[in-house]
């Protein structure tokens, strides 16, 4: 007992305050990747999460591909399958901040979050290592979806420079979804609550869109919505990646979108963050 | 700062929207030492230990933490504290060793550190066997015990414990009592909030009592306890139609009526600080009158009595003993279900 008495207060290594922006910056960075770790490490051993993460995406597509595919006509090259594989990939990507959002409800109903408040972490560790791990975990959704998309009859009809931006795209498109859902979840900060109807924008937002149908088959008042929201636009885009077709307009759109989503849901986080 | 005091908290004010949680909170905690907070549900507790650890905010007033103000040098304050809230902060889907390394690599530990950390923590915690287990195997005394090991991995001079034993059974609150102790040993100073009054009364140096956001009362347990008006002598009747012959008799040992029980048969007086002395008094009494008693004890007032003298409504308060009596007993009956209470009370007393 008594060595333990004398090494008191010796444990933590900074004596006051870290330092110098340099040293700081040090610190996000590591405190970040230890929170990414951690988080991997929790998904890892939920297998709810894992089926969310790969088995979900993978039902989808082949439910849309054998089921409702053949009684939705498209037009582009490749038929079917070549237009749902970028609206499944989007949809995918957006609903995965499902878990973004239940696990910050319930890390702050467990108290754990106030358990990182209260220590010496970079403040923004905890959102940007949550982050960090989000976008590992989109890009294998999206890899596995690709993977069963090509056993389905899917081709990359652009390239290959196109194809790499598609998937970039469709990550951005997940993380940033994942930045309202983290919003969502540390304002709500009850797991049932953002369980049962703290995400049900996701519905709208990824069904009325052209993910898995044109959206000119749609009546007239839900068009309007349907080709303007950031979904649709993103998606979009990404088919235009990867089927080849025009990318100006919606390129740009898309920018707009994904940014002014990051800029006004990121400061919000932060500031739910603070406060839980 | 240069006097010895860890935590100085000078007119704490918080309100949450017309909640008014602290209307003006005012002590001190030396080093080295255990301030134990007592205090019904809802009184305010939490929110201080919330304010100390720089979770949140206050309205107005000033908190220091080894000199370090709480908002103004929140980062500095972080750096010398740990914290085990009311609920335990474990992450259940990784093992107890995963969440201790965490924790310590989040501190900045060495990871070959973080890992020497954890696994003398888990030993000194008895958690060594289940260390590899995901927490949610746990029972709810090691998750406690995990979360206490948690607070503890970068050695904080000041450890914060809001309701540690809260919904332990009897045998892990005294194991959880034991830890305590031993970390007082090693000289952390403790700020510890607690709903049960035995628990202030065994590990807590001074005592303060926050009813409704306000101090009602502070000092050591046995300074509270003489503000109550001293020792009490007790006995049972087995013959319950001679209670009142019974009080009578005694009527001359007290300072005010005695108390009266219908229910239990049992009959307390209050003899100031008057001891043994007293008790052969009523001894000699009771024989003289031919009335038979069982039980026949002389007791300190336990902080059971002091809390409810200090938070019972005023009109209460000027009530006979008896009615004061049943509620202290249906109190007790809520918050400690077990019958290890008192007993451990006494022990306290006699520390
Ligand atoms: N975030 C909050 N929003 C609204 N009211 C709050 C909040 N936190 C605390 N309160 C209120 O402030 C008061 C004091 O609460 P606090 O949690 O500090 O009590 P406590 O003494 O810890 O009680 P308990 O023994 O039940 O833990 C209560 O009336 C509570 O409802
Ligand atoms: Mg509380």
């Amino acid at each position: 007992m008594s060595a333990v008495t004398a090494m008191r207060g010796t444990g933590a290594p900074a004596q006051g305050p870290p330092t110098g922006l340099g040293h700081r910056l040090r610190l996000g960075v590591m405190d970040t990747l230890t929170m990414t770790r951690r988080e991997l490490l929790i998904w890892f051993r939920v297998p709810a999460y894992i089926f969310f993460t790969i088995i979900q995406p993978i039902m989808f597509v082949l439910l849309f591909r054998y089921v409702f595919g053949g009684a939705i006509p498209v037009k582009v090259p490749g038929g079917y399958v070549s237009y749902l594989m970028p609206g499944i990939i989007g949809q995918s990507a957006a609903f995965a901040s499902f878990g973004t959002a239940i696990a910050l409800a319930r890390q702050i109903q467990k108290g754990v979050i106030d358990r990182f408040r209260s220590m010496p972490i970079a403040r923004s560790a905890v959102l940007t290592g949550r982050l960090l791990s989000d976008s590992l975990r989109l890009t294998l959704t999206v890899l596995v979806i690709l993977g069963v998309g090509y056993a389905v009859g899917f081709r990359f009809q652009n390239g290959w420079v196109p194809a790499i931006l598609m998937m970039l795209l469709g990550i951005a498109l997940g993380v940033v979804v994942c930045c309202i859902s983290a919003y969502v979840g540390l304002a709500i900060r009850d797991e049932e609550s953002v369980g049962s109807f703290g995400l049900v924008w996701l519905f709208p937002l990824t069904f009325v869109s052209s993910a898995f149908v044109t959206i000119s088959t749609m009546p007239g008042w839900l068009q309007a919505f349907a080709k303007n929201q950031p979904i649709s636009i993103v998606i979009e885009e990404m088919r235009s990646l990867a089927l080849g077709g025009p990318l100006a307009l919606h390129a740009w759109q898309s920018v707009v979108w994904l940014v002014g989503i990051l800029v006004v849901f990121i400061p919000l986080s932060v500031r739910a963050y603070r406060r839980v | 700062m240069s006097d010895d005091a860890a935590i100085v908290v000078e007119n704490l004010h918080k309100s949450f929207g017309d909640v008014h949680a602290l209307r003006g909170v005012d002590f001190r905690v030396d080093r080295g030492t255990v301030l134990g907070v007592l205090g019904p549900n809802g009184a305010g507790k939490t929110t201080v230990v919330r304010i100390l650890t720089t979770l949140l905010h206050p309205d107005s007033g000033r908190a220091l933490v080894e000199g370090r103000d709480v908002v103004h040098q929140a980062a500095a304050v972080r750096e010398i504290i740990g914290l085990a809230g009311q609920s335990a902060a474990i992450q259940e889907e990784l093992t107890g060793r995963e969440n201790l390394e965490i924790v310590g690599r989040l501190y900045h530990l060495e990871k070959a550190t973080a890992r020497r950390r954890a696994v003398e923590l888990l030993e000194q915690f008895d958690l060594a066997g289940a260390a590899d287990r995901p927490a949610k195997t746990y029972s709810g005394g090691m998750l406690r015990r995990l979360d206490l090991a948690a607070s503890l991995v970068a050695r904080p001079s000041v450890l914060f414990l809001d309701e540690p034993t809260t919904g332990l059974d009897p045998r892990s609150r005294i194991g959880m009592w034991e830890v305590i102790r031993n970390l007082v040993a090693e000289g952390a100073t403790l700020f510890l909030t607690t709903q049960y009054l035995d628990e202030a009364d065994e590990l807590a140096d001074e005592i303060v009592v926050i009813d409704h956001g306000r101090v009602i009362a502070a000092g050591t347990a046995e300074a509270l306890k003489d503000r109550v008006g001293g020792n009490v002598v007790e006995f049972a009747l087995p013959d319950r139609d001679r209670l009142a012959e019974a009080a009578r008799a005694v009527a001359g040992l007290a300072d005010g009526d005695p108390s009266i029980e219908p229910d239990t048969g049992r009959v307390a007086v209050r003899v100031g600080s008057r001891g043994s002395e007293a008790l052969v008094q009523a001894v000699r009494e009771l024989d003289a009158a031919g009335i038979e008693v069982d039980g026949l004890a002389l007791r300190r007032p336990s902080l059971d009595d002091v809390f409810l003298a200090l938070t019972g409504h005023a009109a209460e308060a000027e009530e006979d003993g008896g009615g004061r009596r049943r509620r202290r007993r249906s109190r007790h009956g809520a918050s400690a279900p077990a019958g290890t209470e008192t007993d451990a009370t006494t022990e306290g007393v006699g520390r």
